[in-house]
């Protein structure tokens, strides 16, 4: 393993190829264009695929061809771009494909602006595109986790035949920071893909659907789709505590970037005597609401402090989670204004000194 | 195929391979039947069933995977020629054709055809105009005919405010990258032998790894049209052919080296 200092969106593109993700479609947006122009040197290299299409509509239906065959297929873009994309993501989900997606989002709504932000967790975890789906939501908070999971991705899309979105804000894509590739990508072994189409030879043909007119067929695909969706609950929630003991007042829960910012506050007011946790979700969905729960129950926990980048989308699912036990707050910046940790910290004390009481 | 003991007859007809032995769905004197055999007997006559991947349309079409002894994916409304460049540009070895009617390429997929002929993606688009939206009960599309009467253009299609007729053919000929092009029906014999040369050729030409092929063929909807099937191959002679004239609207152009 060599440790070099990469940009996020350059790093992001080559952990795609280390994993074999070597199929590429996009259209360019800010603040995510370098990770197309990367792939448009290095996949010639590798004899991989670099297709720039006409829009986002296309790129998701591009992938949704690609991913048929079987192959490591993936795309890269930002929150508008993401938003054309549901078309194919519903349908993918539905024809039950593996395939990668990269949102390095902005701030929203409509057009918004390019700089960081955390707006798009409703349309990531609730379902941005129509029908009864879900898609497995991975956030990093550093360029090397932004890596590591976008290497995850590739072996979690294929694992349980469904899309993967990788969620990073604008900071994961713009910083620069060390990351390490593995020298080879080492993922558990894989069922065979008896479902990709390669021209029926030697077999029945084969057909990649999510039309279904019998509502008795349609209703059975659900109840498949939602079985896989119940064994990523079970298997594939990721979650980081940080500094959680039995001395903490209050429990913040916050992802991204976003908590990186808000580690900075706690270490700054554990100087101070004030002891807060953190929990950041890793995976967004499936969501650790069972851990939020048990934390936010610990009789020392006072309150929940839900810290975003965002009006507040997670607050929702921390809020389910809690389940009353504890009060539920929200501290967020939008348009692509991070918080500086004064303001974080600021909000806390206020919160501690019960003037801010829900 | 059926084995025929008597030895008084000879099988001059008989089901292609590439073809399912299902029942198609489709109203009588439709000729989407039609088309559909002449690309079961092209992809017969080629050998290329065994890698040939078909993409439906949404469409009246929308279950010609059933038909069809080949692997298929059903693609969203329009989207065929997207599905198709992802698929053959990771699996260069597959013979991709997509299968679409007017409202799904001339209307909600015109950007996709649009540019995947531009890119001169390497696959075959068998593109079915019959003037109308048939699957979902007959409504205007961007290729009805002046005044003619749809359940959304009861008044008879207005130049005016829905413009004219869009001729595709025509359109993408404009291109400048390499492609085939040809516009042809299925309402007489003779045309029904040409059919099957021009989706021979385009077949060819991706076999040959040559360029982007697109067969329009004018097709009817006596359902929708409102009228039997002998009235309905009568109406595309007399209102579709003058408007849509048959032939072969661009070729590739020999290789130039650059
Ligand atoms: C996004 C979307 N919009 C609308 C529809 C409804 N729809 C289904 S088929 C169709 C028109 C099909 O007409 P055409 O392509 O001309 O094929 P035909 O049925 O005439 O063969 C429409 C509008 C849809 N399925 N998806
Ligand atoms: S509605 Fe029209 S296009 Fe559809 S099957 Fe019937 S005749 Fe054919």
């Amino acid at each position: 393993m060599t440790r070099i200092l990469m940009k996020g969106n350059e790093a992001i593109a080559e952990a795609a190829i280390r994993a074999g993700g070597v199929h590429y479609f996009a259209y360019p947006i800010t603040p995510q264009s370098e990770v197309g122009e990367y792939l448009a040197k290095r996949l010639p290299e590798v004899g991989g695929v670099f297709v720039q299409a006409e829009s986002e509509v296309a790129v998701g239906n591009m992938l949704f061809g690609a991913a048929s065959t079987g192959k490591r297929v993936f795309t890269s873009s930002s929150s508008p771009g993401v938003s054309l994309m549901q078309e194919a993501i519903s349908y993918m989900a539905g024809a039950q494909l593996p395939v990668v997606i990269i949102n390095i989002m902005r701030g929203g709504p409509g057009l918004g602006g390019i700089l960081p932000a955390q707006s798009d967790y409703f349309q990531s975890t609730k379902g941005g595109g129509h029908g009864d789906y879900r898609l497995l939501v991975l956030a990093p908070a550093s360029v090397q986790e932004a890596v590591d999971l976008t290497m995850l991705g590739f072996h979690l899309a294929d694992k349980y035949r469904n899309p993967v979105l990788v969620i990073g804000d604008g900071m994961i894509g713009q910083m620069m920071e060390p990351v390490e590739f593995p020298d080879k990508y080492d993922e558990p072994a894989l069922p065979a893909k008896d479902w990709a189409i390669t021209g029926a030879k030697g077999r029945k043909p084969l057909i990649t659907k999510s039309l279904f007119l019998d509502p008795y067929a349609l209703e059975q695909n659900n109840i498949v789709i939602h079985a896989k969706y119940e064994q990523m609950k079970a298997n594939e929630i990721r979650f980081e505590l940080y500094k959680v003991s039995a001395k903490n007042r209050m429990l913040i829960v916050s992802y991204g970037t976003m908590a990186r910012i808000c580690q900075t506050v706690i270490d700054d007011l554990e100087r101070e005597g004030v002891s807060i946790g953190l929990l950041r979700p890793i995976s967004l969905w499936p969501f650790p609401e069972m851990q939020i729960r048990t934390e936010a129950a610990k009789p020392n926990i006072e309150r929940v402090l839900t810290v975003e980048m965002s009006m507040g989308q997670m607050v929702e699912d921390v809020d389910k989670a809690v389940q009353g036990k504890k009060p539920v707050d929200f501290f967020g910046r939008t348009g692509g204004i991070v918080p500086a940790p004064e303001e974080v910290r600021e909000r806390i004390l206020k919160l501690l000194d019960g003037k801010m009481a829900k | 195929m059926n084995e025929v003991k008597d030895s008084a007859t000879t099988i001059t007809f008989a089901r292609p391979q590439a073809f399912s032995d299902m029942v198609t769905h489709y109203c009588p004197g439709c000729t989407h039947g039609i088309i559909h055999r002449l690309v079961a007997e092209t992809i017969d006559e080629l050998n290329i069933r065994e890698r040939t991947v078909g993409v439906a349309p949404v469409g009246c079409s929308v279950l010609i995977y059933n038909y069809f002894n080949v692997d298929f994916l059903e693609s969203p409304h329009g989207r065929a020629p997207a599905l198709a460049t992802g698929l053959k540009r990771v699996s260069p070895e597959l013979i991709v054709f997509t299968y679409q009617g007017d409202g799904d390429l001339a209307s909600i997929g015109l950007s996709e055809i649009v540019h995947a002929a531009n890119r001169g993606e390497k696959f075959t688009t068998i593109f079915v105009n019959n003037a109308i939206y048939g699957m979902t009960g007959g409504q205007m599309a961007p290729t009805t005919m002046p005044g003619q009467v749809t359940s959304t253009s009861p008044y008879g299609r207005n130049v005016e405010e829905a413009g004219w007729p869009m001729r595709i053919c025509e359109l993408l000929s404009t291109l400048r990258t390499p492609g085939y092009i040809e516009r042809v029906a299925v309402h007489t014999p003779q045309n029904i032998v040409r059919t099957k040369k021009a989706i021979r050729t385009a077949f060819q030409n991706q076999i040959d790894r040559r360029c982007f092929s697109l067969i329009e063929v004018l097709s009817t909807c006596p359902t929708n049209w409102g009228l039997t099937p002998c009235e309905a191959t009568n109406w595309v002679q007399t209102n579709m052919s003058p408007y849509y004239p048959l032939g072969v609207f661009k070729k590739p152009e020999p290789r130039i080296e650059v």
